[in-house]
């Protein structure tokens, strides 16, 4: 079996056991989404704690894209490291991007009239969290939830 | 030497439904349960009818022409009635694709020693009626289509229902997603409820939302203020371990609000607010009973 091998941010090695695309355009896909990510985390064993907090995240996520960019494409990835299974998780839109992602970072920190804790609080539930983003072309967030991370 | 094929196929129009229902009778997947063999003519007949009395040699090979509108609703017609009758999509579609081996049958007959004009004419035909079959799949779905949002706007009103649980306390379960329309829905019948019985707490039971964000939390946390501003207090129930354990980490704070992990401690809570307290009742005969 061909298994795609990529290298994260750390060195260690990371092996992409299943990958799922799901485009997000509407408010119903956040559902759907969530769904398919619940469906996932549930097969390679996550705890429901786990499960809760990629599953908010993952809806975080997917909002802030339907919000400020009119949606974009979600991947669900199921992979490994070593004998760690973990879901990651790339959000890719062509939105507005952000201007400031420090300043986006930052608890309360908002240019919607939202909490301001989507992105900052999304850090707090996954394991690794990764944002790249370029004004006027778009933004691209990564993350991770190991199954006991 | 060019052919006029409409005008050949409107001649040959009693040829070709008589071709149509002989193929459709000899199918061995003709529905005879569904439909009886009168009503297969009589549809049969007002669609080839249609088709024929709008066919030029023009719009032959252009099936989006306006010539064909009454065509269409024609097909859109069947296609919904036959739905109903029960037919499967994929017969409904190999109804009207056995009308295209009809055509070309009788095509071929005449056009028998002219094979270049032949096969331009059964391309056009066979374009002309893959379209037509399109049509009838496109109606069904958007007929099912109907249902679903017909359904969805009923599960919308029929999920958030505001119970009278003890005079003086409303409690309102959350089952599903908090969106904004839902949120919007929710915190209207639960005010109106508060206005109506004139209730001093409202609990609001999160049990059945499957994962609170900070979005849903920004609407729960709106709805509370809504209720305090009406006067009643109001109680977050049904808040799960994972749960709170997300909203911790999300950093979404709810502090100032009344929470609860079960609707059975809301209650309770909601008990001594209003100092009402429930006991068991005193059991005097039994134990009159034991005395003797």
């Amino acid at each position: 079996m061909e298994k795609r091998t990529t290298a994260t941010t750390r060195t260690s090695l990371v092996t992409v056991l299943s990958k799922d695309k799901v485009p997000i355009a509407r408010e119903q896909d956040v559902v759907l989404f969530r769904n398919r990510v619940k469906e996932y985390a549930t097969k390679i064993g996550m705890g429901i704690v786990n499960q809760t907090k990629l599953i908010t995240a993952a809806s975080e996520l997917v909002r802030n894209m339907l919000r400020y960019a009119n949606g974009g494409d979600a991947l669900i990835e199921v992979i490994s490291k070593g004998r760690e299974n973990g879901i990651r998780l790339t959000f890719t839109d062509e939105g507005p991007g952000i201007a400031d992602v420090q300043k986006a970072m930052k608890d309360g920190f908002s240019t919607g009239k939202s909490l301001g804790l989507g992105l900052p609080g999304t850090k707090r539930l996954v394991s690794e969290f990764d944002i790249k983003s370029v004004v006027g072309q778009g933004t691209v967030v990564t993350v991770i939830k190991w199954k006991n991370g | 030497m060019k052919k006029d094929i409409a005008k050949l196929l409107q001649r040959k129009k009693k040829q070709i439904i008589d071709l149509w229902m002989k193929n459709q009778l000899a199918d061995a997947s003709l529905r005879e349960d569904l439909m009886s063999n009168e009503e297969l003519l009589e549809q049969s007949d007002e669609l080839v009818n249609a088709l024929l009395s709008k066919l030029t040699d023009d719009n032959l090979s252009n099936a989006e022409s306006t010539d064909f509108d009454d065509v269409y609703e024609i097909l859109s017609g069947i296609s919904i009635s036959r739905a109903r009758q029960g037919f499967s999509p994929r017969e409904t579609g190999v109804y009207i694709f056995s009308l295209k081996d009809a055509l070309q049958e009788i095509v071929q007959q005449e056009l028998r020693n002219d094979p270049v004009t032949l096969y331009e004419v059964s391309i056009k035909i066979s374009k002309l009626i893959d379209s037509f079959g399109v049509v009838t799949f496109e109606t069904f779905i958007k007929g099912r289509e109907e249902v679903i949002l017909r359904q969805t706007d009923e599960i919308a009103e029929i999920s958030t229902p505001v119970i009278r649980v003890w005079d003086g306390i409303v409690a309102l379960p959350i089952i599903g997603t908090l969106d904004s329309a839902r949120t919007q829905v929710v915190m209207e019948s639960l005010l109106q409820e508060i206005v109506d019985t004139g209730s001093g707490i409202a609990i609001l039971d999160i049990s059945g939302v499957p994962a609170v964000d900070s979005l849903v939390a920004q609407h729960l946390i709106k709805t509370v203020s809504a209720t305090r501003l009406m006067g009643a207090e109001c109680i977050i129930s049904g808040i799960r371990p994972e749960i709170a354990q997300t909203v911790v980490h999300l950093g979404i704070d709810l502090s100032n609000i009344v929470t609860k992990s079960t609707l059975a401690s809301a209650l309770k809570h909601a008990f001594t607010l209003l100092q009402l307290e429930v006991r068991r009742k005193q059991k005097e005969t039994s134990t009159l009973k034991s005395n003797i």
